[in-house]
This record gives C-alpha cells, sequence and structure tokens, in this order.
C-alpha cells in the first residue's frame, strides 16, 4: 500500500513540476515583451534595459528557470500586474472557496450517481432507458450554460435564490443562523449546477461497471442461494462495481475542475477557476501562472485521495502492492 | 454495421448530426440574412415565432440588435462543427503518431512517451485551454490548435495498447520475416488494424471538443464576435436573460442535442465494435 502510495505521489510531483516547467516556457514563447507591457509605450529604451535587469530577464534563460523554480517552491508568486495584491495572498483567498464548491459537489454526485446507476442495472428496461435518456443529457450539458438556465429560473423568475458570489451584500454584518443562511442561498445554484453533471457522468459509468459484474458466476450463486434481490445487489455487486468508478473519480477530477472553472465563472464565485479566468482576460501573467500550477496540484492531490480510496475498497490491490 | 443500423442509439446520434451539418451546409438556403436592417429597436428582442414590422417570421426570435437568432444558430453551426471535426482531426493525428510510437518501439522513448501522455492526462484541459488561449491572440485557428494540443492523449493510450498486441501476433512476424521494413510494417500493416478503438474515441471526442470550443467562446477566449459561435451566443444572451431568455437558450439547446448525439453514437460504435462488451451490458437505450 504504501511504496505504491509513495509511487503515485512521485508521480504527481512529475505532473506539477512539467506543469510548472510548461507554463514558464509558453509564457516566454509567447509574442508580447512583459517588460514593454509594464512600462507601456512611452518607456526610453535605456528604462526598458535597467527594468530588464532588474527582473533578471537579460540572463541566460536556463538561469531565469532555475531561479523562477526556487522562487516558485518558497511560494513567492509575485505580484498581480492587474490588482497589485501579492499573487499568493490572491490564490489563497480563493482555494477554500474552490474546495468548498468542488469537495462537496464531488461528494453528492457520487452518492446521487451511485444511487441512479444502481436503480437503473437493477430497474425495468424502461425505468433503466428512461434514466439513461436523462443521464446522457446531463453528461451533454455546458455547466455555464445550466448556471444561466437555473439562474433565470429560481433568480429571476421564482427570485428564490441569489445568483452570485459567495456571500450577501450585507454578509459581513451576519452571525450564527443567519450567517450559514446567507452562505447556504449563496451555494446553492452552483452546486446543483456542478452536481447535476456530474451524475450524469457518473452514473452512466456505475451503471455499465454494475451490468458488468451482474453477468458474473458469482452473483448467480448469490442468487442461486436464496438472497433477496436487494441483498445481491449491494452485498455483492456494488462492492465490486465500486472498484472501477473509484478509479474513475480519480480520473475524472480533472473534468470536475474543469467544469468548476465555468460554473465558478458564472455565479462569480471567488475561487480558484474564476480568479484564473480573470487573470486570462486582463493577461495577468503572474496570476495565471500560479493558479495553473496551483490548479495542477489540487487536481494531483484529488488523484492521490481517489487511489487510496481504491486501495481501501479493494483488499487485492492492498495485497498485491505490499507484496511488491 | 448490421447491428449499429438496429441499435437506437446509433440511428438517434447519426440522424442528429446528419440533419445539423445539412443545415450548416445548406445556411444560405434555410436561413435569413438580412444585410440591411432597417430598424433595429422595431426587430430586436422579438419573442420566437413573431413577425416582424416587415411581415417576416423569426422562428426562434431575435437579438439586441435585431439579428434572427434562428440565422445566427445555422452559420454558428458552421462554426462548431468545423472547429470541433479540425480540432479532433488533429487530435488524432497527434494520438496516432504518439501511440504508434510509443507502441512499436520498445526501450527508453516508450517509456518517455507514456510518462508525458500520463502527466497530460492528468492536467485540468480546462486550464491548459486557458493558459493557451492567454498567450496568443484568439481565433478559430488558435482553438482548433490548442483542442488539438490537450486532447490526443487517450488516443495515444488506446492506439498504443493495440499496436502492442498486435505487433506480437504471427501476421506482423511474417511480415518482418518477408523483409518488410519496420516503418511499413507499422504503416500498412499494423496501423489500419489498430483504428477501431480511435473510431470511438473520435465520436466522443468531438462532442467534447464541440462543448469546451463552446466554452472557450463563451468566455471571449475563442472565436469572436461578430462570428456567430454557440458559445459567444449564450454569452451574448447572458445579458439579456430576463427579457429575451431564448437568445442563450437557443444556442444551448442546440449544443446539447448535438454533444447528445455524438455520446450516443459514440457508446452504439463502442458496442458494435466490440462485440465481447456489448453481450454483456444491453445497451441502454
Amino acid at each position: 500500500m504504501l511504496p505504491a502510495l509513495a509511487r503515485r505521489a512521485a508521480t504527481g510531483l512529475a505532473v506539477v513540476a512539467g506543469v510548472v516547467t510548461l507554463t514558464f516556457f509558453l509564457l516566454r514563447l509567447a509574442p508580447g515583451d512583459p517588460v514593454e507591457l509594464l512600462l507601456g509605450p512611452t518607456a526610453t529604451p535605456a528604462q526598458i534595459t535597467s527594468q530588464r535587469h532588474t527582473l533578471a530577464l537579460d540572463r541566460p534563460l536556463a538561469v531565469q528557470y532555475v531561479a523562477w523554480l526556487r522562487r516558485f517552491a518558497r511560494g513567492e508568486w509575485g505580484t498581480s500586474i492587474a490588482t497589485g495584491r501579492p499573487v499568493r495572498a490572491l490564490l489563497g483567498e480563493a482555494v477554500p472557496a474552490t474546495l468548498e464548491l468542488v469537495g462537496l459537489s464531488l461528494m453528492l454526485s457520487c452518492l446521487l450517481g451511485v444511487a441512479v446507476g444502481a436503480v437503473q442495472a437493477s430497474a425495468r428496461p424502461r425505468v433503466d432507458t428512461a434514466l439513461s435518456v436523462a443521464t446522457v443529457t446531463l453528461f451533454a450539458v455546458p455547466g455555464y450554460w445550466l448556471g444561466l438556465m437555473l439562474v433565470m429560473m429560481f433568480t429571476y423568475w421564482a427570485r428564490a435564490l441569489p445568483a452570485f458570489g459567495r456571500v450577501g451584500l450585507d454578509g459581513d454584518l451576519l452571525a450564527g443562523g443567519p450567517w450559514l443562511a446567507d452562505r447556504l442561498r449563496h451555494l446553492v445554484l452552483p452546486l446543483a449546477t456542478l452536481t447535476l453533471i456530474g451524475i450524469g457522468g457518473i452514473a452512466r459509468f456505475v451503471r455499465g461497471a454494475m451490468r458488468d459484474v451482474v453477468g458474473q458466476p458469482f452473483v448467480r450463486t448469490a442468487q442461486a442461494k436464496g438472497l433477496a434481490p436487494f441483498e445481491v445487489m449491494w452485498r455483492h455487486v456494488a462492492r465490486n462495481a465500486l472498484i472501477p468508478v473509484a478509479i474513475l473519480l480519480g480520473l475524472s477530477f480533472p473534468a470536475l475542475f474543469s467544469g468548476g472553472v465555468f460554473v465558478e465563472f458564472v455565479f462569480a464565485w471567488p475561487g480558484v477557476g474564476r480568479r484564473l479566468v480573470e487573470a486570462v482576460l486582463a493577461r495577468d501573467y503572474p496570476v495565471v501562472m500560479a493558479a495553473t500550477a496551483l490548479s495542477a496540484m489540487l487536481v494531483v492531490a484529488g488523484n492521490l485521495l481517489a487511489d487510496g480510496l481504491v486501495g481501501w475498497i479493494d483488499p487485492r490491490i492492498r495485497q498485491r502492492s505490499d507484496a511488491a | 454495421m448490421k447491428r449499429l443500423l438496429r441499435d437506437r442509439r446509433a440511428i438517434f446520434g447519426a440522424g442528429v448530426l446528419l440533419v445539423v451539418v445539412a443545415a450548416a451546409l445548406a445556411a444560405p438556403l434555410v436561413s435569413r440574412r438580412d444585410a440591411d436592417q432597417p430598424d433595429i429597436v422595431a426587430t430586436r428582442f422579438l419573442p420566437p415565432l413573431a413577425a416582424d414590422a416587415r411581415g417576416a417570421i423569426h422562428p426562434l426570435g431575435t437579438d439586441r440588435f435585431g439579428r434572427d437568432v434562428w440565422t445566427r444558430l445555422v452559420y454558428g453551426a458552421r462554426i462548431s462543427l468545423g472547429v470541433g471535426a479540425l480540432a479532433v482531426l488533429l487530435a488524432i493525428a497527434i494520438g496516432l503518431a504518439v501511440g504508434a510510437v510509443a507502441g512499436y518501439w520498445r526501450g527508453p522513448l516508450r517509456a518517455l512517451l507514456l510518462a508525458f501522455t500520463d502527466i497530460a492526462l492528468a492536467l485540468p484541459r480546462v486550464v491548459l485551454l486557458l493558459l493557451l488561449a492567454a498567450l496568443w491572440r484568439p481565433s478559430a485557428a488558435l482553438v482548433i490548435v490548442v483542442l488539438g494540443l490537450t486532447g490526443w492523449m487517450s488516443v495515444a493510450r488506446l492506439v498504443q495498447g493495440e499496436v502492442r498486441s498486435l505487433a506480437a501476433r504471427p501476421f506482423v512476424e511474417g511480415a518482418r520475416a518477408l523483409g518488410i521494413s519496420r516503418a511499413r510494417i507499422l504503416w500498412r500493416h499494423i496501423l489500419p488494424n489498430a483504428l477501431t478503438p480511435v473510431i470511438v474515441a473520435a465520436a466522443l471526442g468531438i462532442g467534447n471538443a464541440i462543448m469546451l470550443e463552446a466554452g472557450l467562446s463563451f468566455l471571449g477566449l475563442g472565436v469572436q464576435p461578430p462570428t456567430p459561435s454557440w458559445g459567444s451566443m449564450i454569452a451574448s444572451g447572458r445579458d439579456t436573460l430576463v427579457n429575451a431568455p431564448w437568445v442563450a437558450a437557443a444556442p444551448g439547446l442546440a449544443l446539447v442535442l448535438v454533444v447528445v448525439a455524438c455520446t450516443l453514437l459514440g457508446d452504439a460504435l463502442q458496442d458494435a465494435l466490440d462485440p465481447t462488451r456489448g453481450s454483456r451490458a444491453p445497451p441502454a437505450l
């Protein structure tokens, strides 16, 4: 178990290192001189040369790269060009918001997705077909569009839920119960959007995985010894079908995070995804670089968690890696 | 093929795609393009099926500039489908090349390519897309390149596995015994046999690419207005959600329909091409 996880952690580190390297070289490849951008069109050649020297941009690329890696590892992520605030503070505020939204959505879509998939695997063909139409549609809906439609229904027509941000305008004045209610009301629409889409993907996969297991001999044995259908489903089928589902969770984490970027943008949710989009639109390169690396780290952490989960569910994997 | 024709999913998916492609190709015939709009104020925000001052019917209403939403939807289909198809072609080309090399040549090159693929696969694709879109000026060509560069990994893995198992087959050994060069064996004998999973990946990938193109255009990083793309149409409908919800609703519904069609077609293809799977799990639809 532990050696396997250590190997995965090493791969994860390689991913983060790869992303950091990629962002560095892509930014150098891109057209446009950051110094001219910084100083504006009125800068004299002398000013440009001195600024370039201050920013160490006149040094060889390899030296710049190593220096940048060192600064990045120490957490010196620079200052945002657009807002003038330190990048670390800017993104530090955003991480909890993203974790709240994406984490809760992951849990909810797993629970509901597995439930829907399991119902489909054991239901009559007609019910199965109806649910399949629903899940394939949810799977195909773009998050930002679903978000807009929900805003239209629940904010503009029903006037029931807020559409933007994480707290209300009077959020700082609230405490206790009203504070929690305000936060929850703001959470409902983005969470519902992200979760509905997640359910579609997970239910489709769970249905297939459970159908595969249902056809196997040990399930027929369980049925033959007189177990109730529900018992067979939950004790024997679900347990085996959950293994591919847990593996899928790790693999779908990047996709979930990607979906979160659009949903955060539409709902003005102050998370990493929204900061990234804003920075991209403003050409705020220090923020873009750090947010990209941070997203990679969040995704790698999610993958590691999923790997641990697979080992916990499936004793065979645990033993195999213990022996190795 | 027979299996495919009996599959309701395949019929629906192929049918929808055919209709949308036909509408996109015949856009000038099935829509109206008014070069001179006489009175923008009078014709803007007309609800679906309403007639304007000149008696012309707008099946999906008009937007804030008095433009016919149906017309823009049909012309937008050209962009959305075209960009999606080209991006998937590029992704498949890269994936085939990487997968073939990694599958056929043993040694450090394989390990390196596979590690690179895994790393690329572990990244959130939208983050990469945003990063690339931030660096260069947005355009349809950039979207195609960027989607291709971030979409080849799953194809590479499928092809790699397939090539690897094919390379161990007797017919490849036979070809080698005849003195055929390695490159020719790979190109003429192995790759054609490894294309099956690529077809499925293409069908699923095109839906994904169309959705991502719309996402980038929605953020203003894709195809630039006034060229209609489904994503930028949704973005422009965002501001008029209260008084003209159809402006955002129509392109979104079109997008969902096309992506559902691609997914169902991909599922059906997978079951038809891989009978072992199909027999165990009966089709969902």
